[in-house]
């Protein structure tokens, strides 16, 4: 390691308890007999779909198209028919449904014709983002933004590091650590296709300390490759939440993402170990996105570990293959103990940014009620974004959104430290969570009355308009009227006289 | 004596020229207040205030003529906007103009729109699309939900629905409310 490594502020030492779900290699899921895939697993708008009920589908299909610039598209995981396209619970903190296609399967398991570029380098730094794209892949360490608009660092931009996170902090969770030992080849070989796309200057991957297999793994494969230049791998200290993209960017270059910014603004794009090993099958593999690692862990799940699931597959029946003591629709969480939310429902599918099944976790105490704040001060040291969580919850629990705002609340990565340490038991996260979407709903509110007012003054002036135009054309009508009226008492006027002189000169 | 007689004319006269070149080149078109009572109003054109729309309504908030609480479908959040840019106590809700609901659309059961064409010309936002003898519907994203539809249909064909919200629209629950909800201390 060539430089010392900074911090960020806050965070905290947790217990990992991810030994038990490494203990045992990446297995792959028993395909499922219907497969469930919401339009909408990414970060932007939902993809349209492009099959209809009835059709027959490939692996590896594309079933639904991007829709505008932040989507992207949908394949079949398995090959099958079309058997509804329509609402369906989603895996979702609202419990609401949402579109889905949903696949009955052959059990065949028939590939659609894929195509493997053989040479990366052949390709345009554009064609490589299509290709990304046209393979639906998203970040997949939880938020699942569209990974190939982070590939295209724009014309304004130059990229000086390649920031690939394997940090993997939250306890429980170790689908990214099982992959990086097991499939770091695999990894290495996306890597590399994503420098080539950014022209990244440097690579960096980080791993935190407590995964020494995979540490070991990784180094194995960059030392087979040694034409891989600025490369090199950062171990970086077990603390949560440094696997958030700003703390990681702050951990490994001491730089801070300013707050309105982004991490190309200081020349970094960071992407998901998992990320990168999916690009890498799409373009050395033509496969698209169609499965991912998803660790199903927590003290009732006996054989706990990480399974390749393919997107759609019904979380209970990964659950029960994992044999989880588990009621029927019994609750469980998905994503880590600290920012995952519980969900319960049996016909809920694993979705690409499905990281972590957690059904039943250890050691926490009992919900306890809140207490009132007594302003110790505890969740702003705890804080890795600085922000001052309890002037937040202050001004969230009072619904005064502006103040919460100029509190920077849209700063918190809402990754629960301050309800950790909290010793009244306050649930902050979820005050932040509710100020947020009251704040985002605000703005749609605003936006859509705006829309309201210039429809409504568009109407009034083409009344007007209209009204004005009817008048004239009366006006008009009238003169006209009167025009025709005095031209015929004239012409009368003149027959009335010339009979008067032919009666004269009779 | 007279220099300081000068001086004070000269400097009027420049103060005055300079105020009078000010309020001609600086002139405010409107009424900033207006707008801004015309901004934090829900533009649902709905006339609930027994104004002819929103901006009507405004006016008159503007002028001191009536209450900052005649809104429905603004409701409290509303009420409590326009209290905090005049200054002025909140209110609640004056129950004559009508009560808050939750934003509703407008639907028209298609099968029993005979296309008269009355529910098109009392949309304040021009939200229904249909032409005489031909079905009639409601564009829903541009829908205010002002219930102004209603009236003039002749055969009772448009309903007015609660919006549902969608994965994208959801709102976290306020937390409180939860708490309070399971009869717990807040």
């Amino acid at each position: 390691m060539t430089k010392t490594l900074g911090f960020f502020p806050g965070g905290l030492k947790l217990p990992g308890h991810k030994k038990r779900s490494t203990q045992t290699p990446i297995r792959k899921t028993p395909l499922a007999k219907r497969l469930t895939l919401p339009l909408q697993q990414h970060i932007g708008s939902a993809a349209i779909p492009i099959v209809e009920v009835g059709d027959k589908v490939l692996k590896g299909q594309q079933i639904a198209r991007a829709d505008g610039h932040v989507s992207v598209c949908l394949h079949a995981p398995s090959s099958g028919t079309i058997i509804a396209i329509e609402d369906h619970p989603i895996p979702h903190p609202s419990g609401l449904t949402a579109p889905c296609i949903t696949i009955e399967t052959d059990g065949e398991d028939n590939w659609v014709e894929r195509h493997p570029v053989k040479d990366y380098r052949s390709l345009s730094t554009h064609e490589i983002r299509q290709i990304v794209r046209d393979a639906g892949i998203v970040g997949l360490g939880g938020a699942g933004f569209p990974s190939f608009i982070k590939l295209n660092p724009g014309v304004h931009h130059t990229v000086e590091t390649l920031l690939l996170n394997g940090a993997e902090c939250e306890p429980y969770i170790s689908c990214d650590d099982m992959l990086m030992r097991e499939r770091a080849d695999g990894i290495i070989d996306g890597i590399e296709i994503m420098q080539y796309a950014l022209r990244a200057r440097e690579v960096i991957l980080a791993i935190e300390d407590n995964k020494p297999q995979a540490i070991s793994a990784m180094e194995l494969a960059l030392a087979s490759r040694p034409h891989l230049q600025n490369t090199r791998l950062v171990v970086v200290p077990t603390r949560y939440p440094t696997g958030g993209e700003k703390q990681l960017i702050q951990v490994v270059t001491g730089k801070e993402v300013p707050s309105d910014g982004l991490p190309i603004d200081l020349g970094i794009v960071s992407h998901n170990m998992g990320t990168a090993y999916a690009v890498g099958r799409a373009i050395h593999h033509g496969e698209p996105l169609i499965s991912r690692i998803v660790t199903v862990t927590g003290k009732d799940v006996p054989h706990a570990g990480n399974f390749e699931t393919l997107f759609g597959t019904p979380i209970s029946e990964l659950l029960t293959y994992a044999e989880t003591k588990r009621e029927p629709d019994e609750a469980f969480i998905l994503g880590g103990p600290m920012m995952g939310f519980s969900l319960s429902g049996d016909n809920l599918p694993v979705t690409k940014t499905a990281n972590c099944i957690l059904a039943g976790v250890d050691d926490v105490a009992p919900a306890q009620e809140p207490l009132p704040c007594i302003r110790c001060g505890d969740c702003a040291s705890a804080c890795p974004a600085s922000l001052l969580p309890q002037q937040l919850y202050w001004h969230s629990r009072a619904k005064d959104f502006d103040q919460t705002r100029d509190y920077n609340l849209f700063d918190c990565i809402e990754c629960g430290c301050c309800d950790y340490v909290c010793p009244s038991k306050i649930p902050l996260v979820s005050y932040f969570r509710f100020a947020k979407t009251e704040i985002m709903n605000q703005e749609r509110e605003r936006k859509k009355s705006d829309l309201a007012r210039d429809r409504f003054e568009t109407r009034q002036a083409r009344l007007e308009r209209e009204q004005r135009e009817k008048e004239e054309r009366q006006r008009q009508r009238k003169a006209a009227l009167a025009a025709s009226k005095a031209k015929k008492e004239q012409q009368e006027k003149a027959a009335e006289t010339a009979d008067a002189d032919n009666k004269e000169t009779e | 004596m007279l220099t300081a007689v000068i001086a004070l004319t000269l400097l009027a006269l420049i103060l005055g020229l300079l105020l009078g070149f000010a309020s001609i080149k600086f002139k405010v078109e409107g009424d900033p207040i207006v707008d801004q009572i015309d901004k934090i109003l829900p533009q649902t054109q709905c006339g609930q205030c027994s104004f002819a729309g929103c901006r009507p309504y405004a006016e008159a908030i503007a002028a001191g003529e009536v209450d900052i609480n005649r809104c429905p479908p603004g409701g409290e959040s509303t009420i409590q906007a326009l209290a905090d840019l005049l200054d002025v106590e909140p209110k609640p809700l004056d129950e004559e103009c009508g009560v808050e609901k939750p934003k509703m659309l407008a639907v028209i059961d298609e099968q029993r729109c005979i296309g008269c064409t009355l529910c098109i010309q009392a949309c304040p936002v021009d939200a229904i699309l249909g032409a005489a003898k031909h079905m009639h519907t409601v564009i829903a994203d541009e829908c205010t939900g002002c219930e102004l539809c209603l009236e003039p249909c002749p055969v009772d064909c448009i309903d007015m629905v609660e919006m549902t919200p969608n994965p994208n629209t959801w709102r976290w629950p306020d937390p409180s409310h939860v708490q309070l909800e399971r009869g717990e201390r807040v």
